[in-house]
């Protein structure tokens, strides 16, 4: 409560520090420009309401986040649950070597990598081509209740998204049925492993294009509306107008977002998989995510487990860290500088 | 940067707003813009109609076979979109007493507990890193940002809830996703827009800084709030992994995963376990559970969506 807790130095900047202000009970603090200089000791004191309320917040992810970041030194161990983390012995990079010798690990990283490539060519454009139709309606109205319409299913859970598309694709499933029922053979659309990567996008597309469209449209909003004005004026039809100012107006947003998708390149919808594994089977529908769970929570191979998942988190740093120098060179933002 | 993409939104939002009041429909469209063409008029009506078809079909479906008769399932294949006599008996047997219902009461336990624990942590570290110049403020908001970059991996954090003894807790489902490092940007943008000026008056008259937290930047903070709330609630209740992976024993499993096994693996309905004599057919009583699942959802999404582009927008530009 005291004015000693009153912490941090307002921005000198714009509003000068006048000693007359000052609460008397703050311990002779003068001038807020020596701010920076302060002893420590005295820092600590008056910042501590500050500090305090920061614990829980930086504890957590302490144990949650960085407690496991380093809990990835089982992928060096034969790690035994009864030994723990510090009786397990270290076996170097075998765990690495056995993974590799694995047939299934180099079938999950195939699908992984097939998965991938279809979502990033189909399902990557979705938000971008529903941004600039939603953009393109003209009337208020419409345009927010469509907004209304396309975010919903963000919300919903892949329990309920995947049990949605049983009821229309499935064996029983009214657009299957009928299909299968007036000469298109398509069987049950969700137990076909040849389509799998398809059903997963086509699913990501439904649930995640609407939501993924708000920071598209945001960027448009943000372009200058007398741009448009004079390209109309010059004759530029409304797909030139597309071209030549919407797209390069959101370029930098699009940029940023494929970095992060390509560091996310071997994450594809774990929940979503996992949830229809069983239907698809494993050949088609193994990725590494799950592979790291079912051969290590299920089968309780702990250290090889953790390799792969290890060599996943790394790639996908590599990934972004790349990707970001590679949008630094030609030119752009990136994510970070 | 903070608040400055919000007040344009607002600005523009509200410009469109009082223009679309006074001139009504069409006339939105600005001078410069070419006059409809009725074919590319009727095409995206036809785009409005097919999105609208394709993200309502599914709700529709489940609510009519939720609420048809085996007989009638039976005539149709499966599933009903428009049932002739509607009944409530899968809905009756979902709030029976039996493990659907009590899935759903610990969904909600878990969804309340959580959200509050949650909230609670956000606003404070994101109180706490607000502030200008605050000691170790930046290695602080390091560590924060830092869990964008890596992802531990779910193998080491299994190990970590297992070593905490939280296995089979319902401690489980909470502490693994309390905290999400874009929420607490989000929130913490919003603070720092708060003017400098409020601080410093609060200040004069002796108030600490949890005063000035809780009198001066909560109340002006409550859009902000409410969406990072639902964006936890949402989570805590959509999730499934985390039970799944650390939950065994079977009365403390949440909705969403008896939903799986009923829904997606097809498991049988037990007339014991759910507290009835009779089961009703199986498809619709796995579509009152989907609805079940839903509801909430659906009962907060207008809530939400009134709120929730500001605050993705100053989170998105921020990160």
């Amino acid at each position: 409560m005291s004015a000693a807790a009153s912490a941090s130095p307002m921005s000198a900047s714009h509003n000068p520090p006048d000693p007359q202000h000052e609460d008397p009970g703050t311990s002779g603090r003068k001038g807020r420009k020596r701010a920076g200089k302060r002893p420590l000791r005295e820092r600590l004191r008056q910042d501590r309401t500050l500090l305090l309320l920061c614990v829980p917040g930086i504890l957590y992810f302490a144990v949650f986040f960085y407690l496991p970041l380093a809990g990835n030194s089982v992928a060096f161990q034969d790690y035994q649950p009864y030994l723990g983390f510090k009786g397990s012995p270290l076996v170097g990079w075998d765990n690495f070597k056995a993974l590799f010798e694995q047939p299934e690990f180099w079938t999950a990283v195939w699908n992984t990598l097939k998965i991938s490539a279809v979502q990033l060519i189909l399902y990557f454009p979705a938000p971008i081509a529903l941004a600039l139709f939603l953009n393109s309606l003209i009337s208020n109205k419409t345009r927010r209740l469509m907004q209304t319409v396309v975010y919903l299913p963000h919300f919903l859970s892949w329990v309920v998204v995947v049990g949605m598309f049983q009821q229309v694709f499935g064996g029983a499933g009214t657009v299957s049925s009928y299909l299968n029922d007036h000469g298109v053979h398509v069987g049950n659309i969700m137990n076909n492993p040849d389509t799998f990567m398809y059903l997963v996008t086509s699913q990501s597309v439904w649930k995640d294009a609407g939501w993924g469209a708000i920071i598209f449209l945001a960027a448009m909003a943000s372009i200058d509306t007398s741009l448009y004005e004079s390209a109309a004026m010059d004759g530029a039809g409304w797909l030139r107008r597309i071209w030549h100012i919407t797209l390069p107006g959101i370029r930098p947003v699009v940029i940023m977002l494929l970095i992060l998708r390509l560091g996310d390149i071997l994450s594809v919808g774990f929940e979503q998989i996992l949830l229809q594994r069983d239907n698809v089977g494993r050949g088609a529908s193994e990725v590494l995510d799950t592979y790291v769970y079912f051969h290590g929570v299920v089968d309780g191979d702990w250290g090889m487990s953790t390799a792969a998942g290890l060599m996943k988190g790394v790639i996908g740093f590599v990934m972004i860290v790349l990707a970001n120098k590679f949008a630094h060179r030609l030119g752009e933002q990136g994510v970070y500088q | 940067m903070s608040t400055a993409p919000i007040s344009t939104t607002l600005r523009r939002e509200t410009r469109a707003r009082t223009g679309a009041r006074k001139r009504r429909g069409s006339a939105e469209r600005p001078a410069w813009m070419e006059q409809p063409n009725p074919a590319a008029q009727t095409l995206k009506f036809l785009v409005i109609v097919a999105m609208i078809v394709a993200v309502g079909y599914p709700f529709l479906l489940a609510i009519g076979t939720s609420l048809s008769s085996k007989a009638e399932l039976a005539a149709n294949g499966g599933y009903v979109l428009f049932p002739s006599h509607p009944t409530l008996e899968s809905y009756r047997v979902v709030m029976s007493g039996g493990v659907i219902t009590r899935a759903a009461i610990v969904s909600v336990g878990v969804t309340v507990v959580g959200t509050a624990l949650s909230l609670l942590c956000t606003i404070a570290l994101a109180y706490g890193l607000s502030r200008p110049r605050t000691f170790a403020g930046k290695p602080l908001l390091l560590i924060v940002v830092g869990t964008f970059l890596f992802t531990p991996g779910i193998i080491p954090n299994y190990l970590v809830v297992q070593q905490l003894g939280l296995i089979d807790s319902y401690g489980a489902m909470i502490a693994p996703i309390l905290l999400n490092a874009f929420n607490i940007i989000v929130v913490r943008s919003f603070f720092q827009g708060i003017p400098d000026e409020l601080h410093e008056a609060a200040r004069l008259d002796g108030a600490g800084e949890l005063t000035i937290l809780c009198r001066i930047v909560l109340p002006l903070s409550k859009a902000v709030v409410a969406v990072v709330g639902m964006f936890y609630a949402v989570t805590y209740w959509n999730s499934f992994f985390n039970a799944m992976l650390y939950i065994n024993d079977p009365d403390k499993l949440p909705l969403q995963v008896i939903l799986r096994s009923y829904v997606l693996q097809g498991d049988t309905f037990n007339a014991k376990a759910l507290g009835v004599s009779v089961v009703p057919a199986t498809t619709s009583l796995s579509m009152a559970v989907l609805i079940l699942a839903v509801l909430p959802i659906i009962a907060v999404y207008p809530f939400l969506q009134k709120y929730f582009v500001k605050g993705v927008l100053t989170g998105a530009i921020k990160a």
